[in-house]
């Protein structure tokens, strides 16, 4: 049986690994190959990095990071941040990179989904959306750059064209619940679930065990993610896992 | 002991590479036939469409020399879509071609819904646990019914149960690892599949093509 995924994500800013609390306040949280190795030897079954750098400079050593975690570690992981040209899409899975993830500039230019995904397999091609309810409209809306920016997408409708458009999964974070440690946003999770047929990563709001285990009952998502619980060691990839299989759920 | 990896321009080299530099097992690189001729054992890597597979491998010459050197008893291992185009064919891309034929079988689009008639997703994607069939061939030494990582929307179909060395369940009956005599293939990256994976690699590299 197919297990579900925990899935530790680390922000990367300049080489460093950082995490922002709702997108805005950030804090030094480490060595991204080192928290990488950490993270495998609990168990990790897979790594997110976020590549955050502004500058050029920045990108070019998230490729030497790249470099590193492929050296070094025998598990699969995904890197984001700033991939906007089927070029920038090669070179960071020539460097080790098993999938990238797009996310502002998928929305901005949605045939960069197809074309990475035409060259390299859909499975190699995650978009990554952020998400904020309206309250107004009673939806979830797409936000681009990093948050800052809304669209007229709503989420359910961008999830379905970017599964369309051949991305193999898709990575949702709840803006509402991202940072506040009160567990996962289970009503958009579900609204997406129900409109794709490819995985669904629920990110945004772990704080427990027990919000890994809500995410995967209440709404059969495939793999979770999570940040600052992991990087501050408020828990382990170990102690989520020990508790979901005490629970039944399927983990590696 | 040389380990002579096939560069046609569709790999995952890196990973690769670097998963041979920590079990320490001597490679090289090659785009042509040429550069990897008296290897001890060769690699097929592969990410990306069968149908651009196959005509990368035409480009750079590699189907008659993978075809002799399976013949002569070198042993090879096919790795995802390294493993799927030693197949008879593929149904991806939309149309029909033509694999190298070693090992009998097709590939074929997981259809998405169970004999139930409920759908599930694909591509079937993360750690899913092997089942061991042939436990005593020599790939499968040490190699325990744990997780490894799959990655893949299209699957291999054959009758030959025999060269079902470990599968996996995934809605259906999902080869993972196949084996006939020296040639050897996984579904799944065994760089990227954690201890079981690293120990398949050894394996091959160690046990089949150490002579």
């Amino acid at each position: 049986m197919l297990s579900k995924r925990i899935i530790p994500c680390l922000d990367v800013k300049e080489g460093r690994v950082v995490k922002g609390i709702q997108f805005v306040d950030i804090r030094d949280a480490g060595d991204p190959v080192e928290l990488a190795k950490v993270y495998d030897e609990q168990g990790a079954d897979e790594l997110v990095f976020l590549d955050i750098s502004a500058s050029h400079e920045g990108k070019k050593t998230m490729i030497d990071v790249v470099r590193s975690v492929a050296s070094e570690l025998a598990i699969p992981f995904t890197v984001g941040g700033g991939i906007r040209t089927l070029e920038d899409i090669k070179v960071t899975l020539r460097n080790g990179a098993d999938k990238v993830s797009l996310n502002s500039s998928a929305v901005n230019r949605p045939a960069l989904i197809t074309e990475g995904a035409d060259y390299f397999g859909s499975q190699c091609i995650v978009v990554a959306i952020d998400a904020k309810y309206d309250e107004a409209s009673e939806n979830w809306h797409v936000y681009t750059h990093g948050g800052r920016t809304p669209t007229d997408w709503l989420v359910t409708d961008w999830a379905k064209e970017a599964a369309q458009l051949g991305a193999g999964e898709i990575l949702l974070t709840s803006m509402n619940k991202d940072g506040e440690k009160s567990g996962f946003d289970l009503p958009l999770l579900r609204a997406v679930q129900d409109v794709v047929q490819v995985p669904v990563i629920a990110s945004g709001g772990a704080g427990s065990s027990e919000h890994f285990y809500d995410v995967f009952t209440e709404v059969d998502a495939d793999a979770a993610l999570a940040a600052s619980i992991f990087h501050y060691k408020e828990t382990s990839v170990q102690n989520v896992k020990a508790y979901l299989k005490k629970k039944g759920v399927p983990v590696r | 002991m040389m380990i002579g990896v096939i560069d046609y321009g569709m790999g995952n080299l890196f990973s690769v590479s670097k998963a041979l530099e920590r079990i320490h097992v001597e490679y090289k690189l090659g785009d042509r036939p040429q550069a990897i001729e008296g290897c001890d054992g060769y690699i097929l890597p592969g990410v990306g469409a069968f149908p651009d597979a196959i005509s990368a491998l035409e480009e750079h010459d590699f189907i008659d020399f993978i075809k002799e050197k399976v013949t002569d008893g070198v042993p090879v291992y096919g790795i995802c879509l390294g493993m799927q185009l030693l197949f008879d064919s593929s149904e991806e891309g939309g149309r029909n071609t033509n694999g190298l034929g070693l090992f009998p079988g097709t590939i074929t689009r997981f259809p998405g819904i169970d004999e139930q008639g409920r759908s599930y997703k694909v591509p079937h994607m993360g750690w899913n646990e092997l089942e061991i069939h042939h436990p005593g061939k020599a790939l499968m030494t040490d190699v325990e019914e744990d997780h490894v990582y799959f990655v893949h929307s299209f699957v291999v179909k054959t009758e030959e149960s025999s060269i079902l060395y470990a599968t996996a369940d995934y809605h259906m009956e999902v080869p993972a690892i196949v084996g006939k005599g020296n040639l050897v293939a996984s579904q799944f990256h065994p760089e990227k599949s954690g201890k079981p994976g690293m120990q398949l690699l050894e394996n091959f590299c160690k046990v089949m093509c150490k002579q």
